[in-house]
């Protein structure tokens, strides 16, 4: 056969990249585990196994390869972002539904990796969020909050066994808690001074989730700093919420979070630089992905500031998704000598 | 010598790679003997392939025209020893298509007896007219690797050229030809640009060589030492410093616009090489009959430089370096980025081959399945040419041509930039390489069926007008029929018929001929037309009565 090809060697490959996305999630998940018990390492190996499974008989019916799709570790990254993004408490079936629901219709349907116009990860959540709210939105209470930390079996119980009270390990998330005060008329600085409420909020922005966030923040840094993801994106997109969160907070501080909840309160940092960063379904000029990026931040926190639900980074992402052709078309960089 | 500082600019994308040049750079150039055969083909640079003026058997000297230009983007072909031709078929050639061309086959004869040349002591004595034709006729192409007539590019046509840039970057990846050119002649190198400025009228000639190249940047400073007329500067090595619209925009800041020629914003760019060329030419009136050539890669063991008269086999030079084509896992012609995979070690060395690449199959790159595209976008960032690989790769596979086009393919350069860096392992290159060519193709296409339809068009309206004109014939007969029955009486029938027994008896009484000169005549004479007028009537009696009898 004829080659063409450089006969350069080539170092950079698909599943080296998702590996290494995937040594960037360790600090964050080792918090997670840390902070708030086993649940998220059991709801991993869950959706990992679901979505291998999916992923093998998706492949097999459609007769491709499968051992070398399976090797790109797309499959396994959907499954370890969208375990990270449910509540760690969540009931098994959950995650099993949700991966399913991802690599299938989020991906495999579409015609697999590079074809998917959706974040695979983030149509799973949207679509668990709508149809079980609440297994969707009882999230773990941060060990340091309960009088004596979960074993590793009551964490197990809560996701394997029916009928568990998870009540005892539960706690509003802060977004969450600011949403509920707010709508029973309670202002922000006195849902953060009151001592049932104020102690979820740590030192900054959440007991437990605050670190998590810097965890997720450092891996992002790492993905950053040895080029794997494009700065413009996360940037942009933390970008303008801190903006936006600090223009608002200035003008009303009663009713609007501040710039750090904002930003290491939720799901920004691992929004900002494992959700968001998703090549496939994203823009892909420079320009195209500073745009991008702005108007997830943007959707984020009109979404967390006046919509239905406490987080919207997930309906941010799927609504940019959609937008993401739309404006590479009209971001095309000027060609090298186009003088037009 | 003093000169102001100048701005650099830096290209977008691009990439650093490991140069591997040092291997063999540690020889000097070395002369290749005369093959037994050398092999010219009659294609070596873009344009028309030159025509044959000798004949199989004829006997040719070293630096005997033996294939003259056709056409103004052409050169001719010298033979680059002595010997007698023994061929002019096709053969391999050193092409990406593996297919064979024509070549004119000289068994040399061992002396390398030479043609007259005539030397010139100054450069400007001659017009630079002459000077083009000079270059024209040694058969100069650019050396560089395009291979375009350098009489042309030395011709400023009605542009003010301001600047003349000699390209020594040698960006590619293991190729020193240049390198080693420049370390070793390093003043004729010089010498050439000023006779190339001196025809192209340019205003400013500098030289951009890459700062890795540290010997030859000295040798063109030492050459340079007592003279101002020409600014040596270093640019960065990162590839493709060398492609022509990176080193001029490197240097001046200037984007040549796509679909143009750089003579447009008044830039000409050479080669080192082909102005080292430009100087045996003019000065020595030789023409181009030898190269630098670069053997080297792992599957070569003693990689080197040499310098190879134009139609030596490959084959000659690969044992020449001891190498053992067993041992190669792959064999290319030019670099490991822009080169090709060379199908038959038979093939010569052409103007334009700069780098003999073999690699050892110890080094062999096992090829990597290619995976979707992920959009991650790297190929856009390496891009020098500054496009979307991966858009254009979508356009090529689903063959939206229209698409692609508007995306700028013509603007790809193929320095196979985003093929490195493609973690999905796509030959993006192959694809736009593959979309180019149909696009020629559908534009060959076109404007051979617009030729047809044009041709056929123009056949209907001939046919058209025949039409009316045999109408109009025809209509103008029936009015002037109509006249005269007009004339005859009432019934037009009638009268056509009157008029038409009317011609017969007209016939008739013509159809019996009148004897000619018999109105003067004696009476013997008469006599004597009576008796053959009476011979005549009894023989045709008889031959009646014979032809009457049954047979």
């Amino acid at each position: 056969m004829i080659r063409s090809t450089p006969q350069v060697p080539v170092t950079a490959s698909v599943s080296r990249l998702m590996l290494h996305v995937g040594y960037a999630l360790i600090p964050g998940t080792a918090a997670y585990v840390w902070l708030f018990g086993i649940g998220v390492l059991a709801q991993i190996a869950l959706a990992c196994i679901t979505a291998l499974v999916t992923e093998s008989i998706v492949l097999w019916l459609r007769k491709r390869p499968v051992a070398q799709t399976l090797s790109d570790g797309s499959a396994l990254l959907t499954a370890v972002l969208l375990a990270l993004a449910i509540p760690s408490i969540a009931p098994w079936w959950i995650i099993v539904l949700g991966t399913t629901f991802a690599i299938l219709f989020g991906k495999q349907l579409y015609g697999g990796l590079g074809y998917n116009p959706f974040n695979p990860a983030m149509l799973g959540y949207v679509m668990l969020l709508i149809a079980f709210p609440l297994e969707m939105t009882t999230w773990p209470a941060a060990h340091s909050l309960l009088d004596s930390a979960p074993g590793m079996q009551a964490s197990l119980n809560a996701i394997f066994s029916a009928g568990v009270n998870v009540d005892a390990i539960s706690a509003a998330t802060p977004f969450d808690a600011l949403k509920t005060q707010l709508g029973q008329g309670i202002d922000i600085p006195t849902t953060l001074a009151a001592p049932g409420t104020g102690s979820l909020f740590g030192h900054v922005a959440g007991i437990g989730w605050e670190t998590v966030s810097i965890g997720f923040l450092l891996g992002g840094l790492y993905l950053l700093f040895t080029g794997r993801i494009a700065w413009q994106i996360p940037l942009a997109m933390l970008g303008t919420l801190a903006v936006l969160s600090t223009l608002f907070y200035l003008i009303d501080p009663a009713h609007y979070a501040d710039p750090l909840l904002h930003l290491f309160g939720g799901a920004s940092m691992l929004g900002a630089f494992f959700i968001a960063t998703d090549p496939v379904s994203a823009a892909t000029t420079s320009r195209g992905r500073l745009i991008y990026g702005a108007g997830i931040g943007v959707i984020t926190f009109v979404i967390r500031s006046w919509g239905g639900y406490p987080e919207g980074l997930a309906f941010a992402v799927l609504l940019m998704n959609m937008a993401a052709p739309t404006i590479d078309h009209y971001t095309r960089p000027r060609a090298f000598g186009d003088q037009g | 010598m003093m000169q102001p500082q100048r701005t650099l600019h830096e290209f977008h994308g691009g990439l650093q790679l490991e140069d591997h040049k040092s291997t063999s750079t540690s020889r000097p150039i070395e002369e290749a003997p005369v093959p037994a055969q050398l092999v010219l083909p009659l294609l070596q640079h873009i344009g028309n392939p030159a025509r044959p003026i000798v004949s199989v058997g004829d006997t040719v000297l070293k630096g005997q025209m033996v294939a003259e230009a056709d056409g103004r983007v052409s050169v001719p072909v010298h033979a680059s020893s002595s010997g007698t031709v023994v061929a002019i078929e096709p053969r391999d050639v050193p092409h990406a298509s593996g297919l064979k061309a024509m070549c004119i086959v000289i068994e040399t004869d061992g002396e390398d007896r030479e043609i007259e040349t005539n030397t010139v002591a100054d450069f400007t004595s001659l017009s630079p007219d002459e000077v083009r034709e000079r270059v024209l006729s040694a058969g100069i192409v650019g050396l560089g690797g395009a291979g375009f007539p350098s009489y042309i590019k030395l011709n400023p046509q009605t542009f003010a050229v301001d600047t003349l840039i000699l390209n020594a970057a040698e960006c590619e990846p293991y190729i020193t030809c240049d390198d080693m050119l420049m370390r070793e002649r390093a003043a004729e190198v010089i010498a050439g640009a000023r006779i190339m400025q001196y025809a192209l009228h340019a205003k400013t000639c500098v030289i951009g060589i890459e700062d890795n190249k540290i010997d030859a940047y000295a040798a063109l400073q030492q050459a340079l030492a007592d003279s101002d007329d020409i600014e040596l500067v270093r640019v960065p090595s990162r590839y493709p410093a060398g492609g022509e619209k990176q080193m001029i925009y490197t240097l001046t800041g200037k984007q040549v616009p796509s679909h143009t020629r750089p003579l447009e914003i008044g830039i000409i760019c050479h080669n080192v090489g082909t102005a080292a060329a430009v100087y045996d030419a003019i000065m020595h009136g030789e023409p181009l009959l030898s190269r630098t050539v670069t053997l080297t890669g792992s599957g070569i063991p003693q990689p080197r430089n040499l310098q190879v008269r134009i139609g030596t086999p490959i084959e000659d030079l690969l044992s020449l370096c001891h190498s053992n084509t067993g041992d190669i896992d792959r064999l290319m012609i030019g670099g490991p980025m822009m080169g090709f995979d060379l199908q038959a070690t038979a093939a010569p060395v052409t103007k334009v081959c700069n780098c003999v690449l073999a690699i050892h199959t110890r080094d062999h790159l096992p090829p990597q399945a290619t995976m979707p595209c992920i959009r991650c976008g790297e190929c856009a960032n390496v891009c020098p040419a500054q496009l979307l690989p991966q858009q254009l790769y979508w356009h090529a596979r689903a063959q939206e041509f229209d698409h692609i086009q508007d995306h700028h393919l013509f603007d790809c350069i193929e320095c196979g930039c985003c093929d490195v860096v493609c973690p999905s392992h796509i030959p993006l290159v192959q694809f736009f390489r593959f979309a180019k060519t149909t696009i020629w193709q559908q534009e060959r296409d076109k404007h051979k069926s617009d030729r047809a339809r044009g041709r056929h068009e123009f056949k209907l309206e001939r046919l058209e007008r025949e039409k009316q004109e045999k109408r109009e014939r025809h209509n103008r007969k029936k009015a002037a029929l109509k006249k005269d029955t007009d004339k005859q009486g009432d019934d037009p029938k009638k009268a056509a018929i009157l008029a038409a027994m009317k011609r017969v008896q007209e016939k008739k009484t013509t159809a019996t001929p009148h004897p000619k000169n018999v109105d003067h005549l004696t009476p013997e004479q008469q006599q004597q037309i009576d008796e053959v007028d009476k011979r005549r009537a009894e023989h045709k009696a008889a031959e009646k009565e014979e032809t009457d009898k049954p047979s």
